[in-house]
């Protein structure tokens, strides 16, 4: 490698620390001033509300069918591994397991990393290029308990309730896509359900969904909020916000597996 | 009053504001001129503290705006009303609660008779029919929206009105309805006004006193007259400059209407 590459990796490396280090710290800064922005609840409150309507009840429908299809697709792919070499039974423990530990809690935030992480970065990109958020401080108006709480705070309660959503449509439509396609009895399913199912599962589950739903909603909030440039900045706020959310939830599902499951010997 | 003392700001490499002296006295209207991105607005950010000077000290009412709390801050802003160059309407909501927002005082703003009147004074101080009121503002246009962003501005009655480029990209039938509107105000609420333009002609309408900001400082400050009667070759270039395209604007009006 000559000279002047050599520098220009370092130049590269230079900066993107700093970048880097940079964005960690107005990160750090923006959930400091949106943690103390709780104070003013008569606010956001009622915005949660709005927010959580909007969010929950308009991610729904897609939030199920994915699901749905993912349980249908893993119930006919368990079929296809085990035929003939194992007892039907443990196809039940298969499919309950991957849609609670994997299926579910992942594939929902990633659908909602596009659908909510978008929106968000695109309304509160707009606001900030439009100066609606200068209008909003201008007027002694905190940013914080008026966009950023409630959308955060909705988001943070309504994605793990998808995410149980998801789980039930996943089991119950693996369940269906067994019985019909790989002649496994309704016995034999709840059984092989049973035998592998541990309480903690659901938790995990949860804890997972907690996890990916503030990724969801901070990282792009974040981004959002710091858009500059106009149409343009909107557009690259968007693209970045869905990117670094869905990367975070891949990070965070490798991340938690080896904490809760596998550090906790589950 | 409002004053900025040495103040000095810079983003990255460009520097925007570069020692930067200016006052405003109370009751007064001070127009802001200056070529396009000179840096009026950034001045005028100052004074509300959306920017923040690198150095130099920024007041209002003996307040230093940079170093304000948060509460404070707010609390200040409340006594500001600003005016954005783009309107910068809350576009999800419709003209009622844009300027039921601009209503700052909290009890006022929970008494829903008392913000219906306000609303309605509002629209009739900026001109606007009462129907408007339920419109979004996307359904607006420009001129209404700059009518609607003064009334969200007035709305909470303030001590200071701070307009950024109230009359860019309107023709000049509606620039003057803004002028006139600018100079209504100022006689009806006795509030003090900072009016950033690049309009020659409205600055001279509105405003008591006139400062010209050029190459990130002040240029030139004074009344009227003394600005015109200035030797200063940057404020004959800008005045002969906004003369020769007002000149222009208005053949081309004259040729439209043939």
């Amino acid at each position: 490698m000559d000279t002047a590459a050599k520098l220009d990796l370092r130049r590269w490396a230079g900066r993107w620390s700093l970048r880097t280090a940079g964005h960690a710290g107005r990160f750090t800064y923006f959930l400091v001033d949106m943690a103390r922005a709780l104070t003013e609840w008569r606010i956001w409150v009622p915005r949660t509300f709005e927010q959580a309507v909007l969010v929950g009840y308009g991610s729904l429908f897609i939030v199920l069918l994915i699901a749905g299809f993912a349980g249908a697709v893993t119930s006919l792919q368990t079929g296809y591994q085990f035929s003939g070499q194992f007892p039907k039974y443990i196809a039940g423990g298969v499919i309950t397991e991957s849609v609670i530990l994997e299926l579910g809690p992942v594939l929902t935030g990633l659908i909602l990393a596009g659908r909510i992480g978008a929106r968000y970065a695109a309304e509160l990109g707009t606001m900030r290029v439009t100066e609606q958020i200068d209008a909003l401080e201008s007027l002694g108006r905190s940013p914080m308990s008026h966009l950023l709480l409630p959308r955060c705070i909705a988001g943070i309660l309504v994605i793990p309730a998808l995410v149980m959503f998801a789980n039930a449509t996943g089991f119950g439509v693996g369940w269906f896509a067994a019985k019909s396609s790989l002649g496994i009895s309704n016995a034999d399913f709840i059984y092989g359900a049973r035998f592998f199912f541990r309480s903690f599962d659901l938790w995990y589950s949860v804890i997972k969904s907690f996890f990916f739903a503030c990724a969801v909603v901070l990282i792009p909030c974040y981004i959002g909020y710091n858009t500059k440039q106009g149409a343009e900045g909107v557009g690259r706020a968007t693209t970045d916000a869905v990117v670094s959310a869905s990367i975070s939830i891949l990070l965070l599902d490798v991340l938690l597996t080896q904490i809760l499951l596998t550090g906790t010997g589950q | 009053m409002i004053e900025l003392k040495d103040v000095s700001k810079r983003f990255v490499d460009h520097v925007v504001l570069d020692h930067v002296d200016f006052h405003v006295d109370d009751g007064q209207t001070v127009a802001l001129l200056g070529p396009s991105g000179v840096g009026k607005s950034v001045l005028l950010k100052h004074i509300i503290g959306l920017i923040t000077p690198d150095s130099g000290v920024v007041s209002v009412d003996g307040l230093n705006v940079a170093s304000l709390k948060r509460k404070d801050l707010a609390h200040l802003r409340t006594r500001i009303g600003y005016v954005f160059q783009n309107g910068a309407l809350f576009d999800s909501m419709d003209v009622r609660e844009n300027i039921r927002l601009g209503i700052t005082n909290g009890e006022l703003y929970d008494d829903v008779e008392y913000c219906q009147e306000r609303v309605k004074e509002c629209l009739r101080l900026v001109n606007l029919q009462q129907e408007v009121a339920e419109k979004f503002p996307g359904e607006l246009s420009g001129g209404m929206r700059k009518r609607v962003g003064i009334a969200r501005a007035i709305a909470g009655k303030p001590k200071y009105l701070l307009y950024d480029e109230p009359t860019s990209g309107l023709d000049p039938v509606n620039s003057d309805v803004i002028d006139g509107l600018i100079e209504r105000l100022q006689d009806e609420l006795g509030v003090t006004s900072v009016v950033v333009t690049h309009d020659v002609r409205g600055a001279f309408r509105v405003a008591d006193k006139i400062a010209l900001l050029w190459q990130a400082k002040i240029r030139a400050v004074g009344t009227p007259e003394e600005i015109v009667a200035s030797k200063d070759p940057a404020v004959q270039q800008f005045l002969e400059r906004d003369l020769e395209m007002a000149l222009i604007q208005s053949e081309s009006t004259d040729g439209s209407d043939v």
